[in-house]
């Protein structure tokens, strides 16, 4: 009998590899602008600013996308807390891809600072100029991030465990 | 597909689970990696504003970490029909430009005595062309910066670290120091010739850096300038200034701007090929100079929630036609300060040394 392996849509395919590309692109570029003080804080804070928008404007297609084409259902067998744990990690990876952008969007904002991205577009401030909100958002986008970054790394040691122990389909519908 | 327990799956791959843990634990190191944590010897904007707290006798909250001491300006700025010429940027077009800043003692401590603390002032400034890019600026009144690098403004900084003994520097310590920056001994040497203007108002201040300004045709040119003062020059006498009060020099400029505007040319001063970009060297005098524009300071008041205490006056807040250069100096600025602001912003902050004044006029 041949099963045949049933797949994310190409656009979800994209959306998920770039994206991951770009997330992992982000926390790298974010946690070593912070440690230095050389001309590469600027120029990663600079490209930490243009990804992240980049990012908002793709996990928004990216919902959609998924809202108007369903995902393909996890295995059958699958126990009952690998699939709580598996959709609860979407959920969570999902609202951080949102989040963090509208976090540093909002943060730049409090903080009275223009906002420009890939050099010349100019965003608008989402939020008052208010010193305190910054410094609440500045904290929150740090703890976030690295939520973001520990469930990165669980999504990714749960892919490999499907992919090389469980040996099912759930890397397959990615690729 | 399988149907067996989970751990049994993981019992029979040991070799596919160490894979796994192997891949995750690279991830994890290569991000602390990258974030420092196995570079010792790497200053970030954290441990520099940690040292220049310990330089000050401990964080003084919702202060600025450096340059503590200051006071809320307003105004305006008007530029010169040639400031075009050199840069493309906004507040360059000729047209009225709303202007904020502060003025500021270089000092960690918020409640220094004006008659003791260093003869070092600063001039921050905000200029804010309508539905334009803004140019952020902070300008100090010195022949040229101690240090030329990041590393060595952290040196700096923690050789100037009173001994907890003492309550002073260790002498040997910043011998050292001394032995290994004779940029920092001329430095001194310039500071100690210069006349110390008797306060803010008649005092000129040097953006002490170098940034690029890109005319409208993209023609790059390395810039520095200064913010030359139309009020005339005098000096105090050390017995006069110790005679003054502990903040002689906000109430003097409190008391000058009640009198009228307070004035100032903004002069760019142009690089020769050749001359060092190096915040440490002064360029020499006949420098081709260029009047860019008039500041007009019409209002001062202390500091509060809203005006320019909640500022940041990040040297790269740059407009259009004005980029940064190869000097590192700003960047580290830009790093420190964002560390500096995040920290003060989320704390209770208590009134300035100079509270609750206002003079002039508007805004």
């Amino acid at each position: 009998m041949i099963q045949t392996v049933q797949r994310f849509n190409l656009l979800a395919r994209l959306l998920h590899w770039t994206m991951a590309a770009l997330i992992l692109t982000m926390a790298f570029v974010g946690i070593g602008m912070v440690s230095t003080l050389s001309p590469k804080y600027h120029q990663l804070l600079s490209l930490h600013k243009s990804v992240g928008s980049l990012i908002l404007v793709l996990v928004a297609v990216r919902l959609v996308n998924r809202l108007l084409n369903p995902p393909p259902p996890l295995p059958l067998d699958l126990p009952g807390w690998q699939q709580f744990l598996a959709t609860g990690s979407h959920v969570i990876l999902y609202a951080l891809m949102f989040a963090l952008p509208l976090v540093g969007w909002s943060m730049l904002s409090a903080g009275g600072y223009p906002i420009v991205v890939f050099g010349a577009i100019h965003l608008p401030p989402l939020l008052p100029h208010n010193a305190p909100v910054f410094a609440l958002l500045r904290t929150t986008h740090t703890v976030l991030a690295l939520l973001l970054f520990a469930t990165f790394l669980g999504h990714l040691g749960a892919a490999l465990f499907h992919a090389l122990i469980r040996r099912d389909d759930v890397l397959k519908s990615m690729v | 597909m399988s149907t067996q327990p989970t751990i049994d799956l993981l019992k029979q791959n040991p070799g596919r689970v160490i894979f796994i843990g192997a891949v995750l634990a690279a991830a994890i190191c290569a991000f602390a990696y990258t974030g420092g944590f196995f570079s010792p010897h790497r200053i970030s904007a954290n441990r520099l504003v940690d040292a220049i707290e310990v330089s000050g006798g401990g964080a003084h909250e919702g202060f600025r970490r450096a340059h503590a001491k200051g006071i809320c300006v307003a105004g305006t700025f008007l530029a010169s029909a040639e400031a075009k010429t050199l840069s493309r940027a906004a507040v360059f077009s000729g047209d009225v430009v709303p202007v904020t800043g502060r003025f500021a003692e270089a000092t960690p401590d918020p409640f220094t005595n004006d008659t003791t603390t260093a003869p070092v002032r600063s001039m921050a400034l905000r200029l804010q062309p309508p539905h334009a890019d803004e140019w952020r600026t902070g300008m100090n009144d010195t022949p040229g910066l101690h240090v030329s690098t990041p590393q060595a403004f952290y040196e700096n900084v923690v050789a100037s670290t009173p001994d907890p003994g003492t309550g002073k520097p260790d002498p040997a310590r910043m011998q050292a120091y001394l032995d290994r920056h004779p940029e920092t001994v001329a430095f001194l040497a310039r500071l100690k010739a210069r006349p110390f203007s008797s306060g803010f108002a008649n005092d000129s201040y040097n953006s002490v850096n170098g940034f690029i300004f890109v005319s409208g045709d993209g023609k790059r040119r390395l810039v520095r300038w200064t913010m030359q003062a139309e009020d005339p020059f005098s000096t105090l006498s050390p017995e006069d200034r110790a005679a003054r009060s502990a903040n002689y020099e906000f109430d003097d400029l409190l008391a000058r701007v009640a009198r009228g505007p307070i004035k100032w040319q903004l002069i760019a001063i142009l690089a020769t090929p050749g001359d060092p970009n190096k915040a440490t060297e002064v360029w020499p005098e006949d420098r081709q100079k260029v009047a860019l524009g008039e500041l007009t300071i019409a209002h001062v008041e202390s500091e509060t929630r809203g005006n320019c205490q909640d500022v940041n006056y990040d040297p790269l807040v740059l407009p259009s036609g004005i980029d940064p250069s190869d000097d590192p100096i700003p960047y580290a600025r830009s790093a420190a300060y964002s560390t500096s602001f995040r920290r003060r912003a989320g704390e209770t902050k208590p009134p300035s040394a100079v509270a609750n004044q206002s003079a002039g006029t508007g805004p």
